[in-house]
């Protein structure tokens, strides 16, 4: 827990990218999400911290609307970025995840070759006018992912050949290479090992320049490490939000203090 | 005695068998069942094993090898009169007369036999001789011998191995450890049994076919271009119009098959509700558990009909009959589609939903998803099902007698009358035969050809279809 030293942060509440208000979400009569009302910075690394099942994955889901692909789901409240409710009928979810990507727990690289994984996004969007554009595009998105001098020998050769790390950088580049605004993580270091770890809690320090970015971690020294903000859900409920180094050194709610301090979870 | 009852009665000293083993074990504890080694029933199950199994084993043995010996030291005495398989089996069918007749071998006489035995519904192939009713006599005496030999056998070794399995009944016996035993030896003899029968079946091809290939020249079956067997002799049996045939019609109906059971396994994984998946799954299934003769009433009596109707002498002048190329290839397509569908089905579930997750999550629609992602993903296993498909499309004979025609034809036109290896097998041994001529081997030829051919197809598929479940699991 040493890691836990307030470092340098933005302590002022800039930009506000994300705005939620009252979201409500159940699986079916599970009621997996309760009035869950945050703001979101832009150009900030979000924290959600909690234990499994307290519905912070569920809360991430909602913002690029991937609950859509669950039947069960039913999200009420009002998410909106840059002002535009994303639950207005005049959104299209398939727009929308363009502008805010997902990386996943498990590293999940397409069949592909390493080059066709990172091209995926823009070819689909038409973000490529010609061949030499897409090659462009693809080595700026497996530079920013730090993948660039691993791969560029190696560009066809398939994505799922590549290390857990490495296939988690993948994904990653693969999500900037769409040029998203936000970008979400759901435990994108839970399948990797310390070293992989520490090179993608770099990475998301790095994307922070352009993006903002909500990553969902176990892990608290993590949420320490590589965030400005840090939310912490607890059954469904949002407990506490606020800056990281307030969360961790001097939180409000006895809830989030147990929780840090190893008593529930 | 007869086999039936010989059986029972074996049966019935197992029986006893466990209940005196139940007992002595007992008692020889006491009573007591925690001073035993087993369960009291275990100690019966060991003693009706010990019955059981040599008892079955030597039933088994010598129902199969008796008839072959007793027709061996019979043969001699009918050696003249012709060929000795044809011979041996009147002379069977004349004991087994006089036994339906009640008279015995001292007061019939040859003469006029063969009228009296056809009476009473024994058929002879030729006029009963003195020496084939000597031979029947004597053919009498020794299965009579040999059954009475077999129940002495079966009844003294039974009784013995109870004897033996009761002495050794002590508390102290390994009893459970035996039955255990015993239900591994149950298992592997039931895999023995469909193994050695596949064996049997292949061997029996392939000796067929060996005697055929020495009536009939190998290249010329396998690279003649007509097929005209005639059992008056001058027959040509090449079997490349067949294989066209086959090849062709099974082309058509995977060309039906795959893209509908394809395209429809899609819908059912990715885009049906529980509640619609719940009911059309099962609807598509019932048209695997239909008939294939059914099929080919379908298609002789309504797909035929109706591609005349379009493409025969009334519409474009392309068909001559209903029965065609097409009608057969559409029909056994439809018989297809859940076959492959429901394959494909598994397959596309297969796919990791994080990969459907992954493509959604960067802005694609289902069908981008579907179509760069989940199928990519899943193209080996497909690959299989179509070929599983196709190695089935191969070997389906009623939809081809019915649907397809008799003409062995090389023709382009596939509203031409073909056939397939399968349906010139049925019609080289339907009617009575003579196993010798190549005419008739000609089908155990084809049988292994087709038999080769679908082997290597179904390795080939299960190969692809195994290395692509290894990625995912």
């Amino acid at each position: 827990m040493n890691d836990m030293r307030p470092i340098e942060r933005a302590t002022a509440l800039d930009d506000t990218k994300i705005s939620a208000k009252g979201v409500n979400v159940h699986y079916g009569a599970a009621h997996a999400l309760k009035d869950v009302s945050v703001d979101i910075g832009d150009r900030l690394v979000t924290a959600f911290i909690g234990p499994s099942g307290c519905g912070k994955s569920t809360f991430l889901r909602c913002l690029n609307r991937m609950n859509d692909t669950i039947p069960s789901a039913r999200v009420t409240g009002r998410i909106e970025i840059d002002g535009q409710d994303i639950y207005d009928r005049r959104v299209d979810p398939v727009q929308l995840r363009a502008k805010v990507g997902m990386v996943f727990q498990k590293p999940n690289p397409f069949p592909k070759s390493i080059y066709d994984n990172v091209a995926y996004g823009p070819k689909i969007h038409g973000l490529a006018r010609s061949r030499a554009d897409l090659d462009v595009i693809v080595e700026k998105a497996l530079r920013r992912a730090a993948l660039w001098t691993e791969a560029k020998d190696r560009l066809q050769s398939p994505g799922t050949g590549l290390s857990g790390g490495q296939q988690q950088r993948l994904c990653i580049a693969r999500a900037v290479a769409t040029e998203p605004e936000v970008l979400l993580m759901d435990e994108p270091c839970s399948a990797l090992d310390p070293i992989a770890t520490a090179q993608v809690e770099e990475l998301i320090d790095e994307l922070r320049q352009s993006y903002s970015v909500v990553i969902v971690t176990h892990s608290m020294q993590q949420a320490a490490r590589v965030s400005q903000r840090t939310a912490f859900f607890h059954l469904g409920n949002l407990v506490e939000y606020g800056e990281t180094g307030q969360i961790f050194t001097n939180p409000r709610d006895p809830r989030t203090e147990s929780y840090i301090s190893g008593r529930i979870g | 005695m007869p086999l039936g009852w010989l059986l029972l009665l074996v049966l019935l000293i197992a029986a006893a068998g466990y209940v005196m083993g139940r007992r002595r074990a007992l008692s020889g504890a006491g009573g007591d069942t925690r001073a035993m080694h087993s369960l009291p029933g275990a100690y019966g199950w060991n003693v009706a094993m010990a019955v059981l199994i040599p008892s079955l084993l030597l039933m088994a043995a010598w129902t199969a090898v008796a008839p072959s010996v007793i027709d061996r030291m019979v043969a001699p005495m009918v050696a003249d009169q012709g060929d000795p398989a044809l011979v041996m089996s009147d002379v069977r069918r004349v004991a087994r007369g006089l036994v339906i007749l009640d008279e015995g071998f001292d007061t019939i006489a040859a003469e006029g036999l063969r009228d009296r035995l056809a009476s009473v519904g024994v058929a002879v192939g030729q006029d009963v001789s003195e020496s084939t009713l000597a031979a029947a006599e004597r053919y009498d005496i020794l299965a009579a011998r040999s059954s009475w030999l077999l129940t002495a056998l079966t009844l003294a070794i039974a009784g013995g191995a109870a004897a033996w399995a009761l002495r050794r009944t002590t508390p102290d016996l390994r009893a459970r450890n035996e039955v255990e035993r015993g239900i591994q030896g149950l298992l592997i003899a039931a895999a023995l049994v469909a193994i050695a029968t596949t064996i049997g079946i292949v061997l029996a091809l392939i000796f067929n076919t060996i005697k055929f290939f020495q009536l009939y020249p190998a290249t010329d079956f396998f690279f003649g271009l007509t097929w005209s067997p005639s059992f008056g002799g001058g027959s040509e049996l090449g079997i490349l119009p067949l294989i066209w045939g086959t090849l062709y019609i099974s082309f058509i109906s995977l060309l039906v098959a795959v893209p509908l059971g394809l395209l429809s396994a899609v819908y059912l994984s990715e885009y049906a509700s529980h509640r619609v998946r719940a009911w059309a799954k099962p609807m598509l299934e019932v048209l695997a558990g239909i008939p294939s003769i059914v099929y080919g009433l379908f298609a002789l009596l309504t797909v035929g009909p109706a591609l005349l109707a379009v493409f025969g002498d009334g519409g474009l002048g392309w068909m001559d009959g209903g029965t065609a190329v097409m009608t057969a290839g559409l029909v056994m397509g439809i018989m297809l589609i859940p076959f492959v569908s429901s394959l494909s089905d598994d397959i596309i579930n297969a796919v990791p939903q994080a990969m459907r997750d992954g493509s959604l999550g960067l802005g694609a629609t289902p069908s981008e998803t579907i179509r760069q992602v989940v199928l990519p993903a899943a193209l080996p296993g497909i690959a299989g099902a179509v070929l599983l498909a196709a190695s089935r499309s191969i070997g389906e004979t009623m939809i081809v007698v019915l649907g397809a025609g008799a003409a062995a034809k090389l023709s382009l036109n596939p509203f031409e009358a073909m056939t397939t290896i399968t349906a010139k097998i049925v019609s080289q041994l339907t009617g009575d035969q003579d196993f010798s001529s190549p005419e008739a081997l000609v089908a155990f030829a084809l049988g292994m050809t087709l038999f080769v051919v679908t082997l290597c197809l179904n390795i080939l598929a299960l190969w692809i279809v195994r290395r692509y479940r290894e990625q995912y699991e």
